[in-house]
């Protein structure tokens, strides 16, 4: 067991080694020089040239790499040119907000997304699965921006139930915050909606179709016992793995919620950071990311193999 | 019998067999509701894609300072823009650009994801380890912010955008392609063709890829509906084609500002068009999956 989680934790490492490579080499052919950029085009040759030392763009490549990796990993990602400060502290306070709207979205999906997909699987082939299969598969592909503008446009603008903006006034409680988070975590509950719930489906298809299942039936459980006992037990476990794995795919889901609703997280720093060609704060945020996806989709493998025995005695082997 | 003297007839008898196969996969798609739903859709916009400038009421582009931020009504069924263009015509004419992009991006991915996917399978080794450690990095971060990074690198255009996400569904598809490749490389043919003396390449793409067509399909076809959703996103974050040219997820970038004013036929429409189109096509995309793996 021990061996294992090593063995993921170096695959994890040299993977997030590649992704800083990746990470720096766009930065390398990013167009435009940052220092002529932050001094504008009327600056003296001198001035920018001596601008470029002291951001260190003369030396060597490999140098450069080495002095950007050993700054973050020490905590130190740099200084944002967009807003002449240290991007640690700016990079924090946007991933506690990110964090709270991600847990909004969490919360108002995984409950419903769970039900959805047992009830389907308890009916496979009938019309409450179809029309299950259908809506999840819907609301899984319409890009967050097109369900967020009609949500805008119905609760907001036309009932004016929410607020249009996602920042509470500053100084509001917690549950003030909360009514505002809670337009802008819909569209993120919609895409994940559909996996979750096909993954809950699957899981339990497979449960009810094993022969514990059946052995639990042949022995006389009632079909409530055996379906509480048995199957959701055992299929609930994938689905853990699967929620994980859409860490990835909601950061990329916070950009575009961020930005349409003003909301100051991970997402729109990002965002904001791409387009005023803010390299050192894209490259921090970029690599970020990839830290919490690695770090979370490992921490779900570890669990999922502590829980499911066929995989531990795979991995002792 | 050895494996170059195939008689004639049954080669043609397989060929025909295959017809007569494809055939009924045809007629049954046709006989699912949900994939003619999604088929009618798809050929509405397809239509609009190529004879839009024709069916649209107004030039798209055509500005009345008179008539601006008209509510919908009967010279406008769409309301007009904050500079007075006809919403209809740019609803219409807009499923031009995304309708380009959609299909060219996704075959430049399902390409070079075949190509990429069937060496690593096939080759298996150290070749597999290097090429899978690139693609699981890339897979830790999200396609937008990939999106982002390189768009960012090489400019915005519609050309950026096609490379983006053609290079994005590369390693998703490559990873298809390798589980298929690697059950495939184990099987008879694929002994028989190497004691024959056939080359890797020969093997890999005559013997090997017209048996791991059917996921390739599937990829495919899914990814075409992915494909709509990010090209949608990257347009809304002004990464793709820029203004006045008329694109679903451009206009609602440009205009969503005016929704908090009560405008919000300016983007209604444009959001719709979008979320029918995904739609349709995951529906023909569902269909054609169940119909080769069920």
């Amino acid at each position: 067991m021990v061996k294992f989680v090593l063995k993921r934790v170096g695959l994890a490492l040299v993977t997030l080694w590649i992704l800083s490579l990746i990470v720096f080499g766009a930065g390398q052919v990013l167009p435009g020089d940052p220092a002529r950029a932050i001094l504008g085009p009327l600056a003296a040759p001198s001035a920018v040239a001596s601008l470029r030392h002291q951001l260190g763009l003369d030396r060597s490549l490999p140098s450069q790499y080495w002095s950007w990796i050993s700054h973050f990993l020490q905590g130190h990602p740099g200084t944002s040119y967009q807003y002449q400060s240290a991007i640690g502290p700016l990079l924090i306070s946007a991933l506690g907000r990110s964090l709270k709207l991600a847990a909004v979205a969490f919360v108002l999906v995984v409950p419903p997304g769970i039900v959805c997909g047992v009830i389907a699987a308890l009916n496979v082939g009938r019309p409450v699965d179809r029309i299950i299969g259908i809506v999840g598969l819907s609301a899984t592909t319409v890009p967050e921006f097109v369900s967020g503008i009609i949500l805008i446009i119905v609760f907001a603008v036309g009932l004016k139930w929410l607020p249009v903006s996602a920042t509470a006034p500053s100084g509001s409680g917690f549950l003030t915050s909360l009514k505002y988070l809670i337009l802008p975590a819909i569209p993120l509950t919609l895409i994940l909606f559909g996996y979750i719930s096909r993954m809950a489906r699957a899981g339990t298809v497979e449960a009810l179709d094993s022969d514990y299942a059946r052995t639990a039936t042949l022995k006389g459980l009632p079909r409530g016992v055996m379906i509480r006992r048995h199957v959701l037990r055992n299929s609930l476990l994938p689905t853990i793995t699967v929620i994980a794995t859409q860490t990835g795919y909601l950061i990329g889901g916070l950009v575009v919620v961020e930005t349409l609703f003003r909301y100051q997280g991970i997402g729109s720093l990002v965002f904001n950071a791409a387009v005023n060609k803010d390299f050192p704060m894209l490259e921090a945020g970029v690599l970020t990311i990839g830290i919490i996806y690695m770090v979370v989709t490992l921490a779900a493998d570890v669990i999922f193999s502590l829980l499911n025995p066929q995989i531990r005695v795979a991995a002792a082997e | 019998m050895s494996a170059g003297t195939v008689p004639i007839e049954s080669v043609g008898a397989v060929a025909a067999g295959r017809r007569e196969l494809r055939g009924e996969l045809v007629a049954r798609l046709v006989r699912s509701p949900l994939f003619v739903v999604g088929a009618v859709i798809l050929l509405w916009w397809i239509a609009c894609a190529i004879f839009g400038s024709a069916i649209a009421p107004h030039s798209p582009y055509a500005q009345n300072l008179e008539t601006i931020n008209r509510p919908p009504s009967g010279a406008h069924l769409f309301g007009t823009d904050a500079l007075g263009r006809d919403m209809l015509s740019r609803v219409i004419v807009g499923a031009r650009n995304i309708l380009i992009i959609v299909p060219l991006a996704t075959a430049l991915g399902t390409f070079l994801g075949t190509a990429v996917g069937l060496v690593m399978g096939y080759f298996r080794g150290p070749v597999d380890d290097v090429l899978g450690r690139f693609v699981e990095a890339f897979l830790a971060l999200p396609l937008i912010v990939t999106g982002l990074l390189v768009v960012s690198a090489v400019g915005h255009s519609n050309v950026s955008l096609i490379l983006v996400i053609g290079l994005v569904f590369t390693p998703l598809i490559a990873r298809t392609v390798r589980a298929a490749v690697l059950l495939e490389r184990e099987l008879d043919y694929v002994a028989a063709a190497r004691l024959r003396g056939e080359g890797a390449l020969y093997i890999m793409f005559v013997e090997i890829l017209p048996n791991v067509l059917a996921p390739i399909v599937v990829e495919f076809t899914v990814r075409l509906g992915y494909a709509i959703f990010f090209v949608a996103t990257l347009s809304f974050l002004a990464l793709g084609v820029q203004p006045p040219s008329p694109d679903w997820g451009l206009d609602i970038s440009q205009n969503y500002g005016q929704v908090t004013a009560g405008f919000w036929w300016e983007v209604l429409f444009d959001a719709l068009a979008i979320a029918s189109l995904i739609v349709a096509v995951s529906l023909i995309a569902d269909s054609i999956q169940g119909l080769l793996e069920g």
